[in-house]
């Protein structure tokens, strides 16, 4: 089989892809190695509204399970801030319907789709890609002038190719969930939990959905003392309130690399979405930098194809786009997460005193600034602000 | 080397992206090591959410 473009898996980084190519008259093969398309999700299924807008998304109905005003956030002793806004709002979505819905575009564009099948290998043969691909038919070839590599954290794409995309462990979050029914909490709010023994050098989340919600927390292992699974067991345990009669419907996990690092291309090869590490470092969120990054990567594709040269240094433009649109902030946000693993229970106390919602919003937007200016207020934190978000 | 406990393991596939020698790999549902490339440091025991890798 020969193609123009194969991408490997079919998350939203894929599936959008597979539509860009397809839409400019490529040829498109998309291979996904499991049977269903979505589950099960490793995700908390939250996006906001203004992500979706600036990439031209709108949504099919059908994908929304949960429609949320703001968020709250909670303080290990309790103490609530919330922040509401336009910019706070979003919806949960049914990742499932979503990812289907997703694939469903790309293949009415004109992209090939093929499930239960797994990529197993790749090899340059004479300025092309060889692929093996491994499903129900069988071993089988596919020639490709590009492979584009959507296959997520898991990502093999990237080392077959020899990049360095190998996640460590002091950036890459332990996400556990449970998708839970008669979850008794404000269903137009998503809530964040933070605190050493709630989710240590991370937090725990309620995202409300139509007749669920997802329950989970990611935390990252150098500060922790027991399996995520247990710190989770713990959080429901300890709030009562909210989950007296609740029982889980899904449990799920996953692992979220909250630092970029990895080349973005080689010789014929275009790495999306989190295969790419392309999640935002503070709230570990994924979805929207995915489809962002593959609608930057085909308008380079297509480039480079139309001028019959993928190498590397063409196809360097897209890491180039990305590096403008996301590098400075992503840099502030890693410096800020740097800052947040450095808070004991106390100072996240502090600083729930002196931030307001809207101050929280400005956080997530990398307005270091601010937040210096906030913490100015409360000498007890002044050290760690110098170290970490001070240049 | 490290061995699966299937009756934990929730296929996240999270453990095969900080293998630092790619000796993970998910099959669908099934988690796979490759007995030739584990060097044994232990970082996919450390990172599993479950604690269905075992050392
Ligand atoms: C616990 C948790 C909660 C999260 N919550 C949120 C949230 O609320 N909001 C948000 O925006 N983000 C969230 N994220 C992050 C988000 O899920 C990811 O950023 C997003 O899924 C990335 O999309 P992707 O298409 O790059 O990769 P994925 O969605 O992981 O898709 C990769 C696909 O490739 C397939 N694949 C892999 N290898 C192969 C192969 N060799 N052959 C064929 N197919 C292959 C996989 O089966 C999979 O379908 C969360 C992550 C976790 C772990
Ligand atoms: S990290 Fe743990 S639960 Fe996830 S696939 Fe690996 S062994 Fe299974
Ligand atoms: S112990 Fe280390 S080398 Fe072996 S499978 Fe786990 S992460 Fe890979």
């Amino acid at each position: 089989m020969k193609v123009d473009c194969l991408i490997v898996g079919a998350g939203p980084a894929g599936s959008i892809a597979a539509k860009e190519m397809a839409s400019r008259g490529y040829d498109v093969l998309v291979v996904e190695k499991k049977q269903e398309i979505g589950p099960p999700k490793r995700c908390a299924e939250g996006i906001t509204k203004h992500g979706l807008e600036n990439l031209g998304i709108e949504l099919h109905p059908l994908c929304i399970s949960g429609r949320i005003k703001g968020a709250a956030l909670y303080s290990p002793s309790g103490k609530k801030v919330t922040m509401e806004g336009e910019q706070m709002e979003g919806y949960v979505v049914e990742r499932k319907i979503f990812e289907k819905w997703l694939a469903s575009e790309a293949i009415k564009a004109g992209a090939k789709y093929m499930v239960k099948t797994q990529a197993m290998g790749m090899e340059r043969i004479n300025g092309k890609w060889k692929v093996k691909i491994k499903s129900i038919d069988g071993l089988q070839e596919v020639e490709a002038k590009l492979v584009i590599g959507a296959d997520g954290v898991e990502s093999k794409v990237g080392r077959w190719a020899g990049l360095n995309t190998v996640n460590k462990i002091t950036d890459y979050h332990s996400g556990i969930q449970f998708e839970m029914a008669n979850v008794k909490i404000n269903e137009k709010y998503i809530h964040l939990f933070f605190g050493r023994d709630v989710a240590p050098l991370g937090y725990a989340w309620i995202f409300p959905k139509a007749f669920s919600a997802n329950v989970g927390l990611g935390i990252l292992e150098k500060g922790a003392k027991m399996k995520a699974y247990d710190y989770l067991i713990k959080f429901i345990e300890e709030h009562e309130d909210i989950f007296k009669n609740a029982q889980p419907i899904e449990i799920n996990g996953g692992g979220v690399p909250v630092a970029h690092f990895t080349e973005m291309v080689a010789d014929g090869v275009m790495l999306v979405g989190d295969a790419a590490q392309l999640v935002n470092p503070i709230h570990g969120g994924g979805i929207t930098r995915a489809i962002h990054s593959s609608i930057m990567a085909v308008e380079v594709a297509d480039k480079a194809l139309k001028k019959g040269d993928v190498s590397k240094e063409v196809l360097k433009e897209y890491e180039r786009m990305w590096d403008e649109e996301y590098g400075e902030k992503t840099k502030k946000l890693m410096k800020l997460r740097a800052f947040l693993e450095k808070l004991e229970d106390k100072d996240f106390e502090l600083l729930a005193d002196v931030l307001q919602g809207e101050d929280i919003y400005a956080l997530t937007q990398a307005k270091l600034s601010f937040l210096i200016k906030k913490i100015v207020t409360k000498p007890a934190l002044l050290g760690l602000a110098k170290k970490y978000l001070m240049d | 080397m490290v061995r699966v406990d299937y009756d934990k393991c929730l296929y996240c596939a999270g453990c095969v992206g900080i293998c630092p020698v790619d000796a993970i790999t998910l099959y669908e549902t099934r988690i796979v090591i490759d007995e030739g490339k584990c060097i044994s440091c232990m970082t996919c025991v450390k990172f599993c959410p479950v604690g269905a890798m075992e050392g």
